[in-house]
């Protein structure tokens, strides 16, 4: 089976001689959905950087095995001019798809984000929790086959952010795509993904994958599971020994 | 519920406020089951529609917002009057009043008095003529040179101190030698009126250039973005905000700039400045006033036009909130 994402002993070391990231092996396909957690400042979002192509490794190899990748930023980054759908639209304009084409996949996206009748409305006018919905439809509406999200819901209060994370689930499982998702919560990286993968603090590098058992679609409550204490616990030991 | 006020005010931060606090402490402790983070989805929803509606779908219509714009330089204006009137007939003496005639006997001598009004008020259009002018000349150089700028860090370098320099050189040192090079004439006059209002143009428009988020840059650079549409499509529309201020302010100082030429450029027709000159020179005392008077009435017409305008493009993006 072909790999979405392989990346073989990457490293990353800036002008400025600081070394983000050293030695980092990762490996994706369709239908994985690994969450990274670790330290502040330990390269999670240069991880993503680099397998996005924005910036460059200064060691090892990334391959890419995708006709399209999308990424989800830490804030919604809307173009505040444009409304909701042409917001979704503008990865189709800028990429020259016709325009009745991009404007019906872009409603069917934010049908799919569960903002059907917020079309028309401008980002100043919807709640953190819808301006990231948009975000997220924006990404998918290209049909992503490796979709990067960078700590897209630290941002958003307890209550928006467990529900956002049902949603995301609910599409991951609809659309299969390969996810590689930062976060900075334990349980938010246990309740989403099949892997998660704990780094250390800088330089980052790898110090435990761990596999999560449960199938997909999960229930919210599974968050109060022992079975699913026990694996966060896991998870912040290896945290906790590295950090 | 739609009303057409548009200020959210105080008391409705503070209700929300309230709002939070017992949707966290009410709601937060309860286990989220999957039927109840849908119910609470669809009542999220429905909060959301609530509030979008108060914010006011409503358009506001131009004329409204005209006034809202005008009305406290109006009424600041009406201050000034008051001022006048205890000036003139309170703190002068007698014999010194004509220094400050009250507002009244100014205007009225002044307004009906149509062999002053035909020349002031020709004057006053030709001066609004250089300024219109001078204020457009300033708009297409100001947004090509700051678009020029924010294309690379090396042509900001190079550019922007020249545009620093115009700036800090005082115009009046220029004045001669704009007369000596272009004459005494209307062209002399647009061009200290350029001079003057270029700067602001400049400046906002390039600080709006560059106002995009690194994300919005790393989002069109992930699409593979053109320099072109990374312009059209990001970078100017951000910029929008700022050039309305840089507009406001450059069409405030395109007036005076054509004023300023007028003064000192008195070749062919004469301006609203060459008048003042005028009045000055011979004591006029009605006559200047009236004719300061007019400029004033000029200026807050040209900042309402702009201040609207601005309303009509950038107010939709926040849903006419401002």
């Amino acid at each position: 089976m072909t790999r979405t994402l392989v990346m073989e002993g990457v490293s990353k070391r800036f002008d400025t001689g600081t070394v983000a990231l050293t030695d980092v092996d990762l490996h994706l396909a369709a239908g994985d959905f690994v969450s990274v957690v670790g330290p502040s400042g330990c390269g999670k979002s240069t991880l993503l950087r680099l397998a996005s192509g924005l910036d460059h490794v200064t060691g090892g190899t990334i391959e890419v095995n995708a006709h399209s990748t999308s990424y989800v930023f830490q804030e919604p980054a809307l173009l505040e001019w444009r409304s909701a759908i042409r917001n979704v639209e503008l990865t189709g304009e800028l990429r020259g798809v016709p325009t009745s084409d991009r404007r019906a996949r872009a409603q069917e996206a934010l049908d799919l984000v569960g903002l059907t009748g917020f079309e028309q409305q401008f980002p100043r006018q919807l709640s953190g929790g819808m301006r990231m919905r948009v975000s997220i439809a924006r990404a998918l509406v290209t049909e992503p086959d490796l979709a990067l999200f960078d700590e897209p819901f630290g941002a958003l209060d307890e209550i928006t952010r467990l529900r956002m994370q049902t949603e995301l689930q609910r599409i991951f499982q609809l659309k299969q795509f390969a996810g590689l998702f930062i976060t900075h919560s334990v349980s938010e990286a246990v309740y989403l993904s099949n892997r998660v993968i704990v780094m250390s603090g800088r330089p980052g590098r790898v110090v435990a994958d761990i596999k999560i058992p449960w199938d997909y679609p999960r229930p919210p409550e599974l968050r109060y599971e022992p079975e699913f204490g026990a694996i966060t616990g896991e998870v912040s030991a290896a945290l906790g020994e590295h950090s | 519920m739609k009303t057409t006020t548009t200020e959210a005010g105080p008391e409705r931060e503070a209700l929300d406020a309230v709002g939070a606090e017992i949707t966290e402490r009410v709601i937060a402790p309860m286990l989220p089951t999957e039927t109840d983070v849908e119910s609470a989805a669809a009542a999220d929803v429905a909060d959301e529609t609530a509030e979008q509606a108060h914010s006011g779908a409503q358009s506001t219509p131009w004329w409204r917002s005209a006034i809202r714009q005008s009305a406290p330089i109006l009424l600041a204006l009406a201050g000034i009057a008051a001022i006048w009137y205890l000036v003139s007939l309170a703190v002068l003496p007698q014999d010194q009043r004509f220094l400050l005639p009250p507002p009244h006997e100014v205007f009225s001598r002044a307004l009906t008095n149509s062999a002053l009004m035909t020349p002031m008020l020709e004057a006053l259009g030709r001066t609004m003529v250089v300024a219109m002018i001078g204020l457009v000349i300033a708009v297409v150089l100001g947004i090509g040179w700051a678009v020029v700028m924010s294309s690379s860090g090396w042509a900001e370098r190079i550019l922007y101190p020249y545009a620093v320099i115009m700036q800090t050189i005082p115009i009046l040192a220029l004045v001669p030698l704009i007369g000596i090079w272009f004459g005494y004439g209307f062209p002399a006059r647009v061009i200290v009126c350029v001079i003057i209002a270029l700067f602001p143009m400049i400046s906002n428009t390039l600080f709006g250039l560059q106002s995009a988020s690194p994300s919005a840059h790393d989002l069109f650079t992930l699409n593979k973005a053109t320099a072109l549409q990374r312009l059209t499509k990001l970078k100017f529309p951000a910029a929008l905000p700022s050039i309305f201020t840089g507009l406001r302010n450059a069409a405030g100082l395109s007036v005076i700039g054509a004023m300023v030429g007028d003064y000192f450029f008195q070749q062919g027709p004469v301006g609203i400045g060459g008048l003042l000159r005028t009045y000055t020179l011979r004591l006029q005392m009605d006559a200047l006033f009236t004719a300061i008077a007019l400029t004033a009435v000029f200026g807050v017409l040209v900042f309402t036009i702009f201040a609207v305008l601005d309303r009509l493009v950038i107010g939709r993006w926040y849903g006419l909130k401002r």
